[in-house]
Protein backbone atom coordinates (compact mmCIF):
# COMPACT_ATOMS: atom_id res chain seq x y z
CA UNK A 1 0.00 0.00 0.00
CA UNK A 2 2.88 2.46 0.89
CA UNK A 3 4.70 1.09 -2.13
CA UNK A 4 1.45 2.04 -4.37
CA UNK A 5 1.17 5.79 -2.42
CA UNK A 6 4.67 6.35 -3.90
CA UNK A 7 3.97 5.13 -7.21
CA UNK A 8 1.24 7.29 -7.68
CA UNK A 9 2.81 10.01 -6.54
CA UNK A 10 5.31 10.19 -9.03
CA UNK A 11 3.01 9.29 -11.37
CA UNK A 12 0.47 12.12 -10.59
CA UNK A 13 3.86 14.10 -11.04
CA UNK A 14 3.90 13.35 -14.76
CA UNK A 15 0.24 13.66 -15.13
CA UNK A 16 0.25 16.97 -13.43
CA UNK A 17 2.78 18.15 -16.02
CA UNK A 18 1.28 16.37 -19.32
CA UNK A 19 -1.82 17.85 -18.30
CA UNK A 20 -1.16 21.58 -18.27
CA UNK A 21 1.39 20.66 -21.17
CA UNK A 22 -1.85 20.24 -22.97
CA UNK A 23 -3.43 23.58 -22.05
CA UNK A 24 -0.54 25.25 -22.82
CA UNK A 25 -0.28 25.32 -26.54
CA UNK A 26 -3.63 25.56 -28.77
CA UNK A 27 -3.69 22.20 -30.03
CA UNK A 28 -5.53 20.66 -26.55
CA UNK A 29 -8.44 23.17 -27.02
CA UNK A 30 -8.45 22.47 -31.29
CA UNK A 31 -8.79 18.36 -29.92
CA UNK A 32 -12.18 19.44 -27.67
CA UNK A 33 -13.54 22.12 -30.35
CA UNK A 34 -13.59 19.12 -33.15
CA UNK A 35 -14.82 16.52 -30.69
CA UNK A 36 -17.85 18.68 -29.11
CA UNK A 37 -18.74 19.64 -32.88
CA UNK A 38 -19.04 16.26 -34.41
CA UNK A 39 -20.41 15.04 -30.65
CA UNK A 40 -23.09 17.71 -30.95
CA UNK A 41 -23.67 16.66 -34.84
CA UNK A 42 -24.38 13.57 -33.51
CA UNK A 43 -26.65 14.42 -30.87
CA UNK A 44 -28.54 16.92 -32.23
CA UNK A 45 -29.21 15.59 -35.56
CA UNK A 46 -30.96 12.65 -34.07
CA UNK A 47 -32.77 15.69 -31.98
CA UNK A 48 -34.15 17.36 -34.96
CA UNK A 49 -34.26 14.47 -37.62
CA UNK A 50 -36.31 12.08 -36.01
CA UNK A 51 -37.62 14.36 -32.87
CA UNK A 52 -36.09 12.17 -30.33
CA UNK A 53 -34.28 13.50 -27.44
CA UNK A 54 -31.88 10.87 -26.05
CA UNK A 55 -28.47 10.11 -25.88
CA UNK A 56 -28.16 6.82 -27.61
CA UNK A 57 -26.73 8.10 -31.59
CA UNK A 58 -24.32 9.58 -29.25
CA UNK A 59 -23.35 6.84 -27.32
CA UNK A 60 -23.19 4.13 -30.59
CA UNK A 61 -20.76 6.23 -32.00
CA UNK A 62 -19.00 7.42 -29.41
CA UNK A 63 -16.64 4.49 -29.58
CA UNK A 64 -15.58 5.42 -33.20
CA UNK A 65 -15.10 9.28 -32.33
CA UNK A 66 -12.90 8.17 -29.34
CA UNK A 67 -10.71 5.94 -31.69
CA UNK A 68 -9.98 8.76 -34.02
CA UNK A 69 -9.16 11.27 -31.13
CA UNK A 70 -8.08 9.77 -28.83
CA UNK A 71 -5.05 8.12 -30.24
CA UNK A 72 -4.36 12.32 -31.65
CA UNK A 73 -4.49 13.17 -27.90
CA UNK A 74 -1.88 10.55 -26.86
CA UNK A 75 0.57 11.08 -30.33
CA UNK A 76 3.02 13.28 -28.67
CA UNK A 77 3.07 11.56 -25.55
CA UNK A 78 6.51 9.76 -26.05
CA UNK A 79 7.30 10.25 -29.40
CA UNK A 80 7.73 14.24 -29.19
CA UNK A 81 9.87 13.49 -26.44
CA UNK A 82 11.96 10.76 -27.71
CA UNK A 83 12.11 13.37 -31.06
CA UNK A 84 12.87 16.46 -29.28
CA UNK A 85 15.26 14.37 -26.98
CA UNK A 86 13.82 15.01 -23.49
CA UNK A 87 13.16 11.44 -23.28
CA UNK A 88 16.89 11.32 -22.16
CA UNK A 89 16.18 13.74 -19.37
CA UNK A 90 12.77 11.63 -18.17
CA UNK A 91 14.47 8.42 -18.08
CA UNK A 92 17.66 9.61 -16.38
CA UNK A 93 14.96 10.94 -13.55
CA UNK A 94 14.29 8.74 -9.94
CA UNK A 95 11.49 7.82 -11.56
CA UNK A 96 10.29 4.33 -12.90
CA UNK A 97 9.09 3.36 -16.09
CA UNK A 98 6.15 2.16 -13.95
CA UNK A 99 5.18 5.91 -13.23
CA UNK A 100 6.15 7.11 -15.99
CA UNK A 101 3.82 5.62 -18.27
CA UNK A 102 0.84 5.62 -15.57
CA UNK A 103 1.40 9.14 -15.40
CA UNK A 104 1.06 9.73 -19.08
CA UNK A 105 -2.02 7.37 -19.38
CA UNK A 106 -3.76 9.37 -16.57
CA UNK A 107 -3.01 12.86 -18.01
CA UNK A 108 -4.51 11.71 -21.88
CA UNK A 109 -7.32 9.89 -19.19
CA UNK A 110 -8.54 13.13 -17.66
CA UNK A 111 -8.13 15.06 -21.07
CA UNK A 112 -10.27 13.03 -23.16
CA UNK A 113 -12.73 13.24 -19.71
CA UNK A 114 -12.49 16.97 -19.75
CA UNK A 115 -13.28 16.99 -23.19
CA UNK A 116 -16.48 14.46 -22.80
CA UNK A 117 -17.70 16.41 -19.97
CA UNK A 118 -19.58 19.48 -21.51
CA UNK A 119 -21.83 16.59 -23.27
CA UNK A 120 -23.48 15.96 -20.06
CA UNK A 121 -24.86 19.63 -21.28
CA UNK A 122 -27.22 17.41 -23.75
CA UNK A 123 -28.17 15.14 -21.21
CA UNK A 124 -29.45 17.85 -19.72
CA UNK A 125 -31.42 18.90 -22.37
CA UNK A 126 -32.65 15.56 -23.18
CA UNK A 127 -33.88 16.08 -19.22
CA UNK A 128 -36.11 19.20 -19.92
CA UNK A 129 -37.54 17.98 -23.05
CA UNK A 130 -38.47 14.82 -22.37
CA UNK A 131 -37.89 11.60 -19.38
CA UNK A 132 -34.64 10.73 -18.90
CA UNK A 133 -33.53 7.25 -18.11
CA UNK A 134 -30.71 7.89 -15.73
CA UNK A 135 -28.87 4.82 -15.40
CA UNK A 136 -28.05 4.37 -19.45
CA UNK A 137 -26.52 8.43 -18.62
CA UNK A 138 -24.73 6.91 -15.83
CA UNK A 139 -23.81 3.96 -17.54
CA UNK A 140 -22.65 5.69 -20.71
CA UNK A 141 -20.39 8.41 -19.08
CA UNK A 142 -18.81 5.76 -16.49
CA UNK A 143 -18.13 3.74 -20.01
CA UNK A 144 -16.92 6.53 -21.62
CA UNK A 145 -13.96 7.34 -19.33
CA UNK A 146 -12.91 3.27 -19.06
CA UNK A 147 -13.13 3.25 -23.26
CA UNK A 148 -11.11 6.79 -23.23
CA UNK A 149 -8.51 5.21 -20.71
CA UNK A 150 -8.07 1.86 -22.73
CA UNK A 151 -7.71 3.93 -25.74
CA UNK A 152 -5.08 5.90 -23.95
CA UNK A 153 -3.28 3.24 -23.02
CA UNK A 154 -3.28 2.03 -26.91
CA UNK A 155 -2.50 5.38 -27.48
CA UNK A 156 0.59 5.65 -25.05
CA UNK A 157 1.96 2.50 -26.56
CA UNK A 158 1.59 3.36 -29.90
CA UNK A 159 3.68 6.63 -28.79
CA UNK A 160 6.28 4.89 -26.86
CA UNK A 161 7.13 2.89 -30.17
CA UNK A 162 8.31 5.82 -32.36
CA UNK A 163 9.65 9.04 -32.53
CA UNK A 164 7.32 9.97 -35.18
CA UNK A 165 4.31 11.52 -34.22
CA UNK A 166 1.71 10.78 -37.23
CA UNK A 167 3.47 7.26 -37.05
CA UNK A 168 2.36 6.98 -33.67
CA UNK A 169 -1.57 8.42 -34.45
CA UNK A 170 -1.53 5.67 -37.32
CA UNK A 171 -0.44 2.84 -34.90
CA UNK A 172 -2.95 4.04 -32.39
CA UNK A 173 -5.99 4.54 -34.75
CA UNK A 174 -5.12 1.45 -36.77
CA UNK A 175 -5.66 -0.67 -33.14
CA UNK A 176 -8.83 1.43 -31.69
CA UNK A 177 -10.73 0.99 -34.74
CA UNK A 178 -10.63 -2.82 -34.75
CA UNK A 179 -11.02 -2.84 -31.21
CA UNK A 180 -14.16 -0.28 -32.12
CA UNK A 181 -15.47 -1.88 -35.50
CA UNK A 182 -15.15 -5.35 -35.07
CA UNK A 183 -18.70 -6.48 -33.88
CA UNK A 184 -19.48 -4.72 -37.22
CA UNK A 185 -18.27 -7.30 -38.92
CA UNK A 186 -19.83 -10.03 -37.54
CA UNK A 187 -22.90 -10.90 -39.64
CA UNK A 188 -19.80 -12.65 -41.90
CA UNK A 189 -18.36 -14.73 -39.13
CA UNK A 190 -19.88 -18.11 -38.22
CA UNK A 191 -21.65 -17.72 -34.90
CA UNK A 192 -19.40 -19.89 -33.05
CA UNK A 193 -16.54 -17.51 -32.97
CA UNK A 194 -18.67 -14.62 -32.49
CA UNK A 195 -18.42 -14.65 -28.57
CA UNK A 196 -14.91 -14.63 -29.00
CA UNK A 197 -15.14 -11.37 -31.27
CA UNK A 198 -17.24 -9.85 -28.47
CA UNK A 199 -15.11 -10.02 -26.43
CA UNK A 200 -12.00 -8.46 -28.11
CA UNK A 201 -14.43 -5.86 -29.31
CA UNK A 202 -14.28 -2.95 -26.98
CA UNK A 203 -17.29 -1.47 -28.64
CA UNK A 204 -19.14 -4.36 -27.89
CA UNK A 205 -18.25 -3.92 -23.51
CA UNK A 206 -18.93 -0.45 -24.04
CA UNK A 207 -22.16 -0.78 -25.25
CA UNK A 208 -23.53 -2.95 -22.76
CA UNK A 209 -22.43 -0.46 -19.94
CA UNK A 210 -23.90 2.31 -21.98
CA UNK A 211 -27.44 0.36 -21.45
CA UNK A 212 -27.17 0.83 -17.78
CA UNK A 213 -26.11 -2.60 -16.88
CA UNK A 214 -22.21 -2.87 -15.72
CA UNK A 215 -21.37 -6.03 -15.35
CA UNK A 216 -18.05 -7.37 -14.04
CA UNK A 217 -16.84 -8.67 -17.13
CA UNK A 218 -17.14 -5.22 -19.06
CA UNK A 219 -15.19 -3.84 -16.22
CA UNK A 220 -12.03 -6.76 -16.28
CA UNK A 221 -12.23 -6.33 -20.41
CA UNK A 222 -11.53 -2.42 -20.15
CA UNK A 223 -8.94 -3.41 -17.36
CA UNK A 224 -7.39 -5.94 -18.91
CA UNK A 225 -6.61 -3.46 -22.01
CA UNK A 226 -5.40 -0.72 -19.79
CA UNK A 227 -2.64 -3.22 -17.79
CA UNK A 228 -1.90 -4.85 -21.08
CA UNK A 229 -1.08 -2.11 -22.90
CA UNK A 230 0.69 -0.78 -20.35
CA UNK A 231 2.59 -3.12 -19.92
CA UNK A 232 3.80 -3.65 -23.82
CA UNK A 233 4.75 0.34 -23.37
CA UNK A 234 6.88 -0.43 -20.67
CA UNK A 235 8.30 -2.71 -22.29
CA UNK A 236 9.41 -0.78 -24.98
CA UNK A 237 10.53 1.87 -23.17
CA UNK A 238 12.65 -0.79 -21.06
CA UNK A 239 13.90 -2.53 -23.76
CA UNK A 240 14.43 -0.36 -26.62
CA UNK A 241 17.64 1.61 -24.32
CA UNK B 1 32.34 5.86 -5.76
CA UNK B 2 31.93 5.11 -9.58
CA UNK B 3 33.05 2.33 -11.23
CA UNK B 4 32.97 1.30 -14.62
CA UNK B 5 34.41 -2.50 -16.05
CA UNK B 6 34.82 -3.73 -19.64
CA UNK B 7 32.35 -1.34 -20.55
CA UNK B 8 30.96 -2.14 -24.17
CA UNK B 9 28.35 -1.10 -26.37
CA UNK B 10 27.48 -1.55 -29.83
CA UNK B 11 24.69 0.39 -32.19
CA UNK B 12 23.90 -2.67 -34.63
CA UNK B 13 27.75 -3.04 -36.30
CA UNK B 14 28.86 0.04 -34.79
CA UNK B 15 31.36 -0.38 -31.68
CA UNK B 16 30.50 2.70 -29.95
CA UNK B 17 32.88 1.90 -26.66
CA UNK B 18 34.70 -1.40 -26.56
CA UNK B 19 35.74 -2.39 -23.22
CA UNK B 20 36.36 0.72 -20.87
CA UNK B 21 37.40 0.40 -17.85
CA UNK B 22 38.30 3.06 -14.99
CA UNK B 23 37.11 3.96 -11.33
CA UNK B 24 36.56 7.58 -9.98
CA UNK B 25 36.70 8.34 -7.04
CA UNK B 26 34.80 10.69 -4.86
CA UNK B 27 35.60 14.52 -4.79
CA UNK B 28 37.86 14.25 -8.12
CA UNK B 29 37.01 16.37 -11.38
CA UNK B 30 37.21 13.87 -14.36
CA UNK B 31 37.60 15.12 -17.73
CA UNK B 32 36.36 12.56 -20.63
CA UNK B 33 38.01 13.98 -23.88
CA UNK B 34 38.06 12.55 -26.65
CA UNK B 35 37.46 13.42 -31.03
CA UNK B 36 34.14 13.65 -32.39
CA UNK B 37 32.57 9.91 -32.60
CA UNK B 38 34.66 8.66 -29.66
CA UNK B 39 31.82 6.97 -27.87
CA UNK B 40 32.25 9.95 -24.99
CA UNK B 41 27.89 10.51 -25.23
CA UNK B 42 27.72 7.04 -25.12
CA UNK B 43 29.67 6.42 -21.94
CA UNK B 44 28.20 8.98 -19.95
CA UNK B 45 24.37 8.07 -21.37
CA UNK B 46 25.50 4.25 -19.78
CA UNK B 47 26.45 5.85 -16.60
CA UNK B 48 23.41 7.42 -15.80
CA UNK B 49 21.15 4.06 -16.95
CA UNK B 50 19.67 6.04 -19.84
CA UNK B 51 21.71 3.40 -22.34
CA UNK B 52 21.91 0.19 -21.64
CA UNK B 53 25.55 -1.49 -22.09
CA UNK B 54 25.98 -4.45 -24.34
CA UNK B 55 28.29 -6.04 -21.57
CA UNK B 56 30.12 -4.67 -18.58
CA UNK B 57 29.62 -3.30 -15.13
CA UNK B 58 28.45 -0.18 -13.83
CA UNK B 59 27.98 0.59 -10.11
CA UNK B 60 27.86 3.49 -7.92
CA UNK B 61 28.91 3.24 -4.49
CA UNK B 62 27.15 -0.09 -3.65
CA UNK B 63 24.13 0.28 -6.44
CA UNK B 64 24.48 -1.60 -9.82
CA UNK B 65 23.40 0.44 -12.00
CA UNK B 66 20.83 -2.23 -14.04
CA UNK B 67 19.79 -3.61 -10.30
CA UNK B 68 19.21 -0.49 -8.51
CA UNK B 69 18.71 2.01 -11.53
CA UNK B 70 16.44 4.46 -9.33
CA UNK B 71 18.99 4.76 -6.30
CA UNK B 72 21.59 5.36 -8.66
CA UNK B 73 19.47 8.33 -10.17
CA UNK B 74 18.55 10.23 -7.40
CA UNK B 75 22.75 10.46 -6.35
CA UNK B 76 23.22 11.94 -10.31
CA UNK B 77 22.91 15.63 -11.36
CA UNK B 78 22.69 14.99 -15.46
CA UNK B 79 23.14 17.44 -18.40
CA UNK B 80 22.37 15.81 -20.99
CA UNK B 81 24.47 16.56 -24.45
CA UNK B 82 22.56 19.63 -26.01
CA UNK B 83 20.67 19.87 -22.81
CA UNK B 84 17.17 19.00 -24.30
CA UNK B 85 14.56 20.21 -22.17
CA UNK B 86 10.73 20.82 -22.57
CA UNK B 87 10.24 23.34 -24.84
CA UNK B 88 7.05 24.08 -24.38
CA UNK B 89 7.51 25.09 -20.40
CA UNK B 90 8.34 27.90 -18.67
CA UNK B 91 11.62 28.07 -16.66
CA UNK B 92 10.50 28.31 -13.53
CA UNK B 93 7.89 25.61 -13.68
CA UNK B 94 10.54 23.54 -15.64
CA UNK B 95 12.58 23.79 -12.63
CA UNK B 96 9.67 23.23 -10.50
CA UNK B 97 8.94 19.94 -12.01
CA UNK B 98 12.37 18.72 -11.52
CA UNK B 99 12.12 19.97 -7.99
CA UNK B 100 8.79 18.25 -7.58
CA UNK B 101 10.22 14.51 -8.92
CA UNK B 102 13.27 15.23 -6.58
CA UNK B 103 11.11 16.11 -3.53
CA UNK B 104 12.85 18.97 -2.88
CA UNK B 105 10.13 21.03 -0.91
CA UNK B 106 11.95 24.47 -0.14
CA UNK B 107 11.35 27.45 -1.95
CA UNK B 108 13.91 29.01 -1.56
CA UNK B 109 16.26 26.21 -3.64
CA UNK B 110 14.80 27.12 -7.17
CA UNK B 111 16.01 30.82 -6.66
CA UNK B 112 19.20 30.32 -4.99
CA UNK B 113 20.42 27.74 -7.88
CA UNK B 114 18.85 30.30 -10.39
CA UNK B 115 20.91 33.20 -8.86
CA UNK B 116 24.02 30.38 -9.41
CA UNK B 117 22.96 29.74 -12.64
CA UNK B 118 22.61 33.29 -13.99
CA UNK B 119 19.21 32.72 -14.89
CA UNK B 120 17.17 34.80 -12.80
CA UNK B 121 16.03 37.24 -15.68
CA UNK B 122 14.76 33.98 -17.69
CA UNK B 123 12.48 32.31 -15.39
CA UNK B 124 8.87 33.67 -16.53
CA UNK B 125 10.10 32.68 -20.55
CA UNK B 126 9.52 29.51 -22.08
CA UNK B 127 12.38 27.16 -22.78
CA UNK B 128 11.79 28.03 -26.48
CA UNK B 129 12.13 31.10 -26.59
CA UNK B 130 15.80 30.74 -24.65
CA UNK B 131 19.23 31.62 -26.54
CA UNK B 132 21.13 27.78 -26.69
CA UNK B 133 23.39 29.18 -23.97
CA UNK B 134 20.63 30.22 -21.54
CA UNK B 135 19.42 26.34 -22.14
CA UNK B 136 22.35 24.90 -21.43
CA UNK B 137 22.42 27.20 -18.00
CA UNK B 138 19.06 25.76 -17.46
CA UNK B 139 20.19 22.54 -18.33
CA UNK B 140 22.93 22.56 -15.69
CA UNK B 141 20.53 24.22 -12.95
CA UNK B 142 18.07 21.81 -13.41
CA UNK B 143 21.20 18.88 -12.74
CA UNK B 144 22.38 20.92 -9.55
CA UNK B 145 19.38 21.25 -8.20
CA UNK B 146 18.98 18.54 -5.51
CA UNK B 147 22.80 18.85 -4.67
CA UNK B 148 23.69 15.55 -6.02
CA UNK B 149 27.01 13.63 -5.05
CA UNK B 150 27.91 12.68 -8.84
CA UNK B 151 27.55 15.28 -11.58
CA UNK B 152 28.08 14.25 -14.98
CA UNK B 153 27.82 16.44 -17.66
CA UNK B 154 28.01 16.23 -21.34
CA UNK B 155 29.89 18.99 -23.28
CA UNK B 156 28.66 21.59 -19.91
CA UNK B 157 30.26 24.77 -21.80
CA UNK B 158 28.88 23.86 -25.18
CA UNK B 159 27.08 27.15 -26.71
CA UNK B 160 27.77 29.43 -23.80
CA UNK B 161 29.90 33.16 -24.49
CA UNK B 162 33.27 33.38 -23.24
CA UNK B 163 31.97 35.32 -19.76
CA UNK B 164 29.65 32.29 -19.11
CA UNK B 165 32.17 29.90 -20.07
CA UNK B 166 34.52 31.14 -17.29
CA UNK B 167 31.97 31.65 -14.63
CA UNK B 168 30.60 28.07 -14.98
CA UNK B 169 33.57 27.03 -15.08
CA UNK B 170 34.63 28.17 -11.68
CA UNK B 171 30.86 26.89 -10.74
CA UNK B 172 32.34 23.66 -11.68
CA UNK B 173 35.24 23.83 -9.76
CA UNK B 174 33.41 25.05 -6.60
CA UNK B 175 30.77 22.21 -6.88
CA UNK B 176 34.15 19.45 -7.40
CA UNK B 177 34.76 20.62 -4.00
CA UNK B 178 32.26 18.67 -2.43
CA UNK B 179 31.06 16.43 -5.50
CA UNK B 180 32.23 14.17 -8.03
CA UNK B 181 32.31 15.70 -11.46
CA UNK B 182 32.94 13.75 -14.91
CA UNK B 183 32.60 16.32 -17.84
CA UNK B 184 33.36 15.41 -21.24
CA UNK B 185 34.80 18.45 -23.77
CA UNK B 186 36.64 18.36 -26.65
CA UNK B 187 38.07 21.97 -25.64
CA UNK B 188 41.37 21.12 -23.97
CA UNK B 189 41.73 24.48 -21.94
CA UNK B 190 38.39 23.32 -20.41
CA UNK B 191 40.40 20.32 -18.78
CA UNK B 192 43.19 22.13 -18.27
CA UNK B 193 40.89 24.60 -16.54
CA UNK B 194 38.79 22.37 -14.25
CA UNK B 195 40.03 18.88 -14.22
CA UNK B 196 42.28 17.51 -12.00
CA UNK B 197 42.02 13.85 -13.84
CA UNK B 198 41.56 13.43 -17.78
CA UNK B 199 40.54 9.88 -19.42
CA UNK B 200 41.81 10.47 -23.05
CA UNK B 201 39.31 8.03 -25.59
CA UNK B 202 39.84 7.34 -28.96
CA UNK B 203 37.16 4.92 -31.24
CA UNK B 204 35.64 3.41 -27.90
CA UNK B 205 39.30 3.34 -25.80
CA UNK B 206 40.45 4.51 -23.12
CA UNK B 207 44.07 5.65 -24.72
CA UNK B 208 45.19 7.75 -21.83
CA UNK B 209 44.18 8.55 -17.82
CA UNK B 210 46.04 10.34 -15.90
CA UNK B 211 46.16 13.37 -13.87
CA UNK B 212 46.06 16.90 -15.70
CA UNK B 213 49.74 17.90 -14.96
CA UNK B 214 51.21 14.30 -14.69
CA UNK B 215 49.74 13.65 -18.60
CA UNK B 216 51.30 17.17 -19.59
CA UNK B 217 54.55 16.25 -18.03
CA UNK B 218 55.34 13.15 -19.96
CA UNK B 219 58.65 13.02 -20.29
CA UNK B 220 60.26 11.38 -23.74
CA UNK B 221 59.35 13.73 -25.67
CA UNK B 222 61.52 16.81 -27.09
CA UNK B 223 61.33 20.13 -25.64
CA UNK B 224 60.85 23.04 -27.91
CA UNK B 225 62.92 26.63 -27.44
CA UNK B 226 61.91 28.96 -29.84
CA UNK B 227 64.32 32.04 -30.35
CA UNK B 228 64.00 35.59 -32.31
CA UNK B 229 67.76 36.56 -33.12
CA UNK B 230 69.18 40.15 -35.06
CA UNK B 231 71.76 40.53 -36.79
CA UNK B 232 72.72 37.42 -38.02
CA UNK B 233 71.66 34.20 -40.46
CA UNK B 234 70.44 31.14 -39.95
CA UNK B 235 73.62 29.29 -41.25
CA UNK B 236 75.63 31.48 -38.46
CA UNK B 237 73.65 30.23 -35.86
CA UNK B 238 73.30 26.85 -36.98
CA UNK B 239 76.99 26.46 -36.60
CA UNK B 240 77.55 28.11 -33.24
CA UNK B 241 74.51 26.13 -31.29
CA UNK B 242 75.91 22.42 -33.13
CA UNK B 243 78.46 22.46 -30.56
CA UNK B 244 76.34 22.22 -27.12
CA UNK B 245 75.38 19.62 -25.78
CA UNK B 246 71.84 17.94 -25.72
CA UNK B 247 70.64 20.29 -28.78
CA UNK B 248 69.01 17.38 -31.60
CA UNK B 249 68.15 19.76 -34.06
CA UNK B 250 68.03 23.57 -34.84
CA UNK B 251 64.91 24.54 -37.68
CA UNK B 252 65.11 27.76 -39.49
CA UNK B 253 61.60 28.73 -39.13
CA UNK B 254 61.62 32.19 -41.02
CA UNK B 255 63.49 35.14 -41.75
CA UNK B 256 61.12 38.64 -40.80
CA UNK B 257 63.50 41.53 -42.00
CA UNK B 258 66.92 41.71 -40.14
CA UNK B 259 65.42 38.82 -37.86
CA UNK B 260 65.76 35.39 -37.79
CA UNK B 261 63.39 32.78 -36.24
CA UNK B 262 64.71 29.59 -35.22
CA UNK B 263 63.39 26.54 -32.89
CA UNK B 264 65.93 24.44 -31.28
CA UNK B 265 64.87 20.96 -30.25
CA UNK B 266 67.04 19.53 -27.24
CA UNK B 267 65.99 16.89 -24.87
CA UNK B 268 63.56 16.66 -22.30
CA UNK B 269 65.87 16.36 -19.74
CA UNK B 270 68.25 19.37 -19.92
CA UNK B 271 67.12 22.81 -19.63
CA UNK B 272 69.36 24.99 -22.16
CA UNK B 273 68.04 28.01 -22.27
CA UNK B 274 70.73 30.26 -20.06
CA UNK B 275 73.51 28.45 -22.45
CA UNK B 276 71.32 29.23 -25.71
CA UNK B 277 71.57 33.02 -24.40
CA UNK B 278 75.12 32.52 -23.81
CA UNK B 279 75.92 31.38 -26.94
CA UNK B 280 73.91 34.22 -28.52
CA UNK B 281 75.59 36.90 -26.50
CA UNK B 282 79.22 35.61 -26.56
CA UNK B 283 78.74 35.88 -30.52
CA UNK B 284 77.67 39.61 -30.09
CA UNK B 285 74.18 38.90 -31.58
CA UNK B 286 70.73 40.50 -30.51
CA UNK B 287 68.18 38.63 -28.69
CA UNK B 288 64.73 39.57 -29.36
CA UNK B 289 63.01 36.89 -27.89
CA UNK B 290 63.12 33.44 -26.28
CA UNK B 291 60.35 31.22 -25.00
CA UNK B 292 59.95 27.73 -24.51
CA UNK B 293 57.03 25.16 -25.40
CA UNK B 294 55.65 23.56 -22.73
CA UNK B 295 53.76 20.36 -24.18
CA UNK B 296 50.55 21.48 -24.06
CA UNK B 297 47.67 18.99 -23.61
CA UNK B 298 46.58 19.73 -27.55
CA UNK B 299 50.28 18.07 -28.34
CA UNK B 300 49.21 15.41 -25.92
CA UNK B 301 45.98 15.06 -27.32
CA UNK B 302 47.50 14.95 -30.54
CA UNK B 303 49.99 12.51 -30.60
CA UNK B 304 47.02 10.29 -28.92
CA UNK B 305 44.14 9.91 -31.28
CA UNK B 306 46.00 10.98 -34.53
CA UNK B 307 49.80 10.10 -33.68
CA UNK B 308 51.26 13.31 -34.78
N1 LIG C 1 21.73 5.94 -31.31
C1 LIG C 1 22.80 5.59 -32.04
N2 LIG C 1 22.67 4.70 -33.03
C2 LIG C 1 23.73 4.32 -33.77
N3 LIG C 1 24.98 4.77 -33.60
C3 LIG C 1 25.19 5.67 -32.63
C4 LIG C 1 24.11 6.13 -31.80
N4 LIG C 1 24.60 7.02 -30.92
C5 LIG C 1 25.92 7.11 -31.17
N5 LIG C 1 26.29 6.30 -32.20
C6 LIG C 1 27.66 6.13 -32.73
O1 LIG C 1 28.50 5.77 -31.66
C7 LIG C 1 29.75 6.41 -31.78
C8 LIG C 1 30.05 7.18 -30.51
O2 LIG C 1 29.14 8.25 -30.39
P1 LIG C 1 29.13 9.25 -29.16
O3 LIG C 1 27.92 10.11 -29.33
O4 LIG C 1 29.26 8.48 -27.91
O5 LIG C 1 30.44 10.10 -29.42
P2 LIG C 1 30.99 11.39 -28.66
O6 LIG C 1 32.33 11.05 -28.18
O7 LIG C 1 30.01 11.86 -27.67
O8 LIG C 1 31.09 12.42 -29.86
P3 LIG C 1 30.86 14.01 -29.87
O9 LIG C 1 32.13 14.61 -29.42
O10 LIG C 1 30.61 14.30 -31.32
O11 LIG C 1 29.69 14.34 -29.00
C9 LIG C 1 29.67 7.27 -33.03
O12 LIG C 1 30.30 6.56 -34.06
C10 LIG C 1 28.21 7.42 -33.29
O13 LIG C 1 27.96 7.54 -34.65
MG1 LIG D 1 28.95 13.58 -27.39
Amino acid sequence: MEQFKDIMKGAMLIAKKELAGYFSTPIGYIVISVFLVIAGFLFFSTFFLYGQAELRAYFELLPLLFAFVIPAITMRLFSEERNTGSFEMLMTLPLSTVQVVTGKVIAATVFASIMVAPTLVYAVSVAFVGSLDVGPVIGGYLGAVLLAASYASIGVFASSMTKNQIVAFIIGFAICIVLSLITKFLYFISPKIVSLFEYISADYHFQNIARGVVDSRNIIYFTSVIVLSSMASIYQLEVRR
Amino acid sequence: MISVRNLVKHYGEVKAVNGISFTIRKGEITGLLGPNGAGKTTTLRILTGYLQPTSGIVSVDEFLVDENPIEIKKRIGYLPESAPLYPDMMVYDFLQFMADIRQIYDKEKIKDIAIQCGITEVMHKNINELSKGYKQRVGLAQAILHDPEILILDEPTNGLDPNQIVEIRDLIKELGKEKTVILSTHILQEVEATCNRVIIIDKGAIVADDSTSELKSASGKDIRINCIIGGVTFDAIQDALKNLQGIKLVQHIRDAGQLCHIQILTEASVDLRPAVFNCIKDNGWTLYEMTREYRSLEHVFRELTVGV
